[in-house]
C-alpha cells in the first residue's frame, strides 16, 4: 500500500540546510490504522505532505498503491491525491457559504464526476458519517464535530486508498473528539479503510494499532499497539 | 472539469463579496461607458458634417482663394495673401456654358446687426439669386434675394431662422428695418432652419444682395487693387459625371486670368463636395480615435482595479486554494477558476458599461446638446476591450493562485 525508502526532504534556509526528513523508511499495509507521532519540528508534517502527495521528497522512494510518486509532475500529483488520498485537517477546511453536500462533492468535481452520480456518491459519504440530515447546511450552521464529519465525508467520497488525518481532533472538545475517533475506528474496522493519523497527542495515537514515532526527521520507533483504546462513548446520532 | 462548474464557483465567490465586486465592476463599467459614449459623439460629429455637406448638394464645386492644401478650406492660405476677384466670377459666367446650372459669387464679413434694443455680431453674406438654390435653402417666410435686388442695389436682407428669432422674437420680421453696421436694410424674407452644421449654425446669418454690399456696406475691405473681391465662387454642376471637366475648365480659366505661369502653383483651389467631405471626415475620424484613446485610459485604470482586488482575493483565499489542491485540483484548474472570476467581473462591468454608454449617447442625442451616433462597431470594440482587460489583468493574480504550494497554502493563517 505505502512503501517508503530512505525519504529525505531538505529545505534551504538561507545558508544552512534543514533536514526535515532524514532517511525515513517504512511500509504501511492496506487496512492498517497507524498513528504518526512526534513533537513539532520532528518532521511529521513534512512526512504527511509527502505521503499525501502534496510535496515530493528531495530523494528516496515512495510507492503509493503501486504508483511511484517521487518523480510525478504537478498535474499527476494533483490527480493522484484526488483519487488516492482523503485529507482530514485540524481546522476542517470546509468552503464557507457552501452546503455540506457541495463541500463533499468538491473532490468528485475535480475528478471529473458530474451530475447524478456526483450527488449520489456525496450523499452516501454523508450517510456513512451520520450526517444525512444535514446535507444542505452551510459550515457555519454546523457544530465543530459535524463540520469535521463533513470533512471526513469529503475525504471518503473518492474511496481513497488512504484516509490521512492531520490532528483531526485538535480543534474539538473532548466529547466530540471521542465521537470523531470512534468514527475513524468504525471506518477502519467495518470497511477496512486504511487510516493514517498524524498527531502529537499520545492519547489520540493510542486509538490506533500501530504507532510510528518521529524525531528530528528520523523514525525512532515503530511499534504495534496491541490494545488500542476503544473510543467508548455511546454513539450519538448527530 | 466543466466550464459551468468553474463559472458557478466564480459567481459564488463574487456574491460572497457583493460590494467589493460591484465597486470593482464600476471601474470597468465607467471605462466602457466612456468608450461607447465618446465614440458615439465622434461618430455623431462625422455624420453631422457629412449630412450638412450633402445637404448643400453634391454637385457643387467651390472655388476659394489660397493655395491647394489638405486642411479645411478657408483656414489656410494666409502666408501669402491671394484673392479671388469679382472679375473671375464674371469670366466664369461668360466662359462656362455647358454642364453648369448656376454660378454664385459670395462675399462674407461679420457686422453688428441691430433691431430695437437687440444687437449682436453676425456673418453678413453678399449673394446672388442662385445662392438659395445651390445651398438648398428653403424660405420660411417672404422671398429670397432676386436679380432685381442686385441690379438696383436695393437694401433688402434675408435672415437665417436663428437670427430672425434672436432679433425679432415672435414678431413677424418681414418689412421691418434692421441696421447692419449702421446701414438700414429692409427684411424681405426668413429662411427655414437647416440645423447646425459642423462649423456653427447656418441658421445664424444675414444675406444681402452682393452688389448692395459692395456699394453700401463692405467698403474698401472688399477690394484689392481697386478690384472687387469675393470669398468664394460656388459652381453648381448639372451632372456628377461633368464635375471633373468643369473643375478643370475653372482651373484653366482662373489660372489664365491670374496670369500664372505653367510652373506656378495655383493661388486658388477648386474643391468638390466629396473632396471637402473626405478632408473633414479624416479630421473627425482623428478626433474619434483621440476620444476613444482617452476613454481607453479609464478602461485601463479599471483593469488595474480588477487586478488589485483579485490579488487581495487570492491572498484571502489562500487556505481555500490549498484545500482545492489537496482534493485534486491541478494548477490549470485553479488558474482557470480565478481567470473566469476576473473575466466574469469585467464582462459584467462591460455589459453594464455598454448600457450606460448607450444611455449617455441617447441622452446626448435627445437633449440635442451634442449629436451622437451609436454604431455596432463601437459597442463591439468596448466589449472586446473589457474582455481583453479581464484576461490580461486576471492572468497575474490567477497564476499567483495556481502556483501556491498546497502545503504552504493549507497552513496559511
Amino acid at each position: 500500500m505505502i512503501q517508503t525508502e530512505d525519504l529525505m526532504k531538505v529545505y534551504q534556509m538561507g545558508d544552512s540546510e534543514v533536514r526535515a526528513l532524514d532517511g525515513a523508511s517504512f511500509t504501511i499495509e492496506k487496512g492498517e490504522m497507524v498513528a504518526i507521532m512526534g513533537p513539532s519540528g520532528s518532521g511529521k508534517s513534512t512526512l504527511m505532505s509527502i505521503i499525501g502527495c502534496l510535496d515530493v521528497p528531495t530523494s528516496g522512494k515512495y510507492i503509493l498503491d503501486g504508483l511511484s510518486v517521487e518523480n510525478m509532475d504537478e498535474a499527476k500529483l494533483a490527480e493522484t491525491r484526488g483519487r488516492k488520498i482523503g485529507f482530514v485537517f485540524q481546522q476542517f477546511n470546509l468552503l464557507a457559504r457552501t452546503s455540506a453536500l457541495e463541500n463533499v462533492m468538491l473532490p468528485l468535481t475535480y475528478a471529473g464526476v458530474s451530475g447524478r452520480e456526483r450527488t449520489d456518491r456525496a450523499m452516501k459519504a454523508l450517510e456513512r458519517v451520520g450526517l444525512s440530515k444535514r446535507t444542505h447546511h452551510a459550515p457555519n450552521e454546523l457544530s465543530g464535530g459535524q463540520q469535521q464529519r463533513v470533512a471526513i465525508a469529503r475525504a471518503l467520497v473518492n474511496e481513497p486508498a488512504i484516509l490521512l488525518a492531520d490532528e483531526p481532533t485538535g480543534a474539538l472538545d473532548s466529547k466530540t473528539s471521542v465521537e470523531i475517533m470512534d468514527l475513524f475506528q468504525k471506518l477502519h474496522s467495518e470497511n477496512g479503510q486504511t487510516v493514517i493519523l498524524v498527531t502529537h497527542d499520545s492519547y489520540v495515537a493510542r486509538h490506533t494499532n500501530r504507532i510510528i514515532k518521529l524525531s528530528d526527521g528520523r523514525i525512532v520507533s515503530d511499534e504495534i499497539n496491541p490494545n488500542p483504546i476503544k473510543a467508548g462513548a455511546p454513539r450519538v446520532e448527530a | 472539469m466543466l466550464f459551468s462548474e468553474n463559472f458557478k464557483i466564480a459567481i459564488r465567490a463574487l456574491r460572497a463579496n457583493k460590494l467589493r465586486a460591484a465597486l470593482t465592476m464600476l471601474g470597468i463599467m465607467i471605462g466602457v461607458a466612456t468608450v461607447v459614449a465618446l465614440l458615439s459623439v465622434g461618430n455623431g460629429a462625422t455624420a453631422n458634417i457629412t449630412s450638412s455637406i450633402q445637404s448643400n448638394g453634391s454637385n457643387l464645386l467651390t472655388v476659394s482663394p489660397g493655395k491647394q492644401q489638405s486642411g479645411p478650406p478657408g483656414s489656410g492660405g494666409s502666408q501669402q495673401a491671394s484673392y479671388l476677384y469679382y472679375s473671375d466670377y464674371q469670366l466664369l459666367q461668360r466662359s462656362l456654358v455647358n454642364n453648369v446650372a448656376a454660378i454664385v459669387p459670395t462675399y462674407q464679413s461679420s457686422y453688428l446687426v441691430k433691431y430695437g434694443n437687440e444687437s449682436f455680431s453676425v456673418n453678413v453674406t453678399g449673394v446672388t439669386k442662385d445662392y438659395q438654390e445651390t445651398n438648398s435653402y428653403k424660405m420660411a417666410n417672404g422671398r429670397f434675394i432676386s436679380d432685381g435686388d442686385n441690379t438696383s442695389q436695393s437694401r433688402v436682407a434675408v435672415l437665417g431662422s436663428q437670427t430672425a428669432e434672436d432679433l425679432f422674437g415672435s414678431l413677424n420680421p418681414i418689412g421691418k428695418t434692421i441696421s447692419v453696421n449702421g446701414v438700414k436694410f429692409e427684411v424681405a424674407g426668413v429662411l427655414e432652419s437647416k440645423g447646425s452644421s459642423g462649423f456653427g449654425s447656418s441658421d445664424e446669418a444675414v444675406f444681402i444682395p452682393l452688389e448692395t454690399g459692395y456699394n453700401k456696406l463692405f467698403g474698401s475691405t472688399a477690394t484689392h487693387n481697386d478690384k472687387k473681391i469675393v470669398n468664394r465662387i460656388s459652381v453648381s454642376v448639372t451632372t456628377t459625371e461633368a464635375m471633373d471637366t468643369v473643375s478643370a475648365q475653372i482651373e484653366f480659366l482662373i489660372r489664365r486670368s491670374h496670369k500664372l505661369a505653367a510652373s506656378d502653383e495655383l493661388d486658388f483651389n477648386v474643391l468638390s463636395q466629396s473632396d471637402l467631405l473626405s478632408t473633414l471626415t479624416s479630421v473627425t475620424q482623428t478626433l474619434t480615435v483621440f476620444l476613444g484613446a482617452i476613454a481607453g485610459i479609464s478602461l485601463l485604470v479599471g483593469g488595474i482595479g480588477i487586478m488589485n482586488i483579485m490579488l487581495v482575493s487570492v491572498t484571502e483565499r489562500t487556505k481555500e486554494i490549498g484545500l482545492r489542491k489537496a482534493v485534486g485540483a491541478t494548477k490549470n484548474q485553479i488558474l482557470t477558476q480565478f481567470l473566469i472570476e476576473t473575466v466574469t467581473l469585467s464582462l459584467l462591468g462591460g455589459i453594464l458599461g455598454i448600457l450606460l454608454g448607450v444611455g449617455i449617447a441617447l441622452a446626448f442625442s435627445v437633449s440635442g446638446l451634442i449629436s451622437s451616433v451609436l454604431t455596432a462597431d463601437s459597442i463591439l470594440l468596448a466589449f472586446t476591450f473589457a474582455l481583453a482587460i479581464g484576461v490580461f489583468f486576471g492572468l497575474y493574480p490567477a497564476s499567483r493562485a495556481a502556483n501556491l504550494h498546497p502545503m504552504v497554502a493549507l497552513r496559511y493563517e
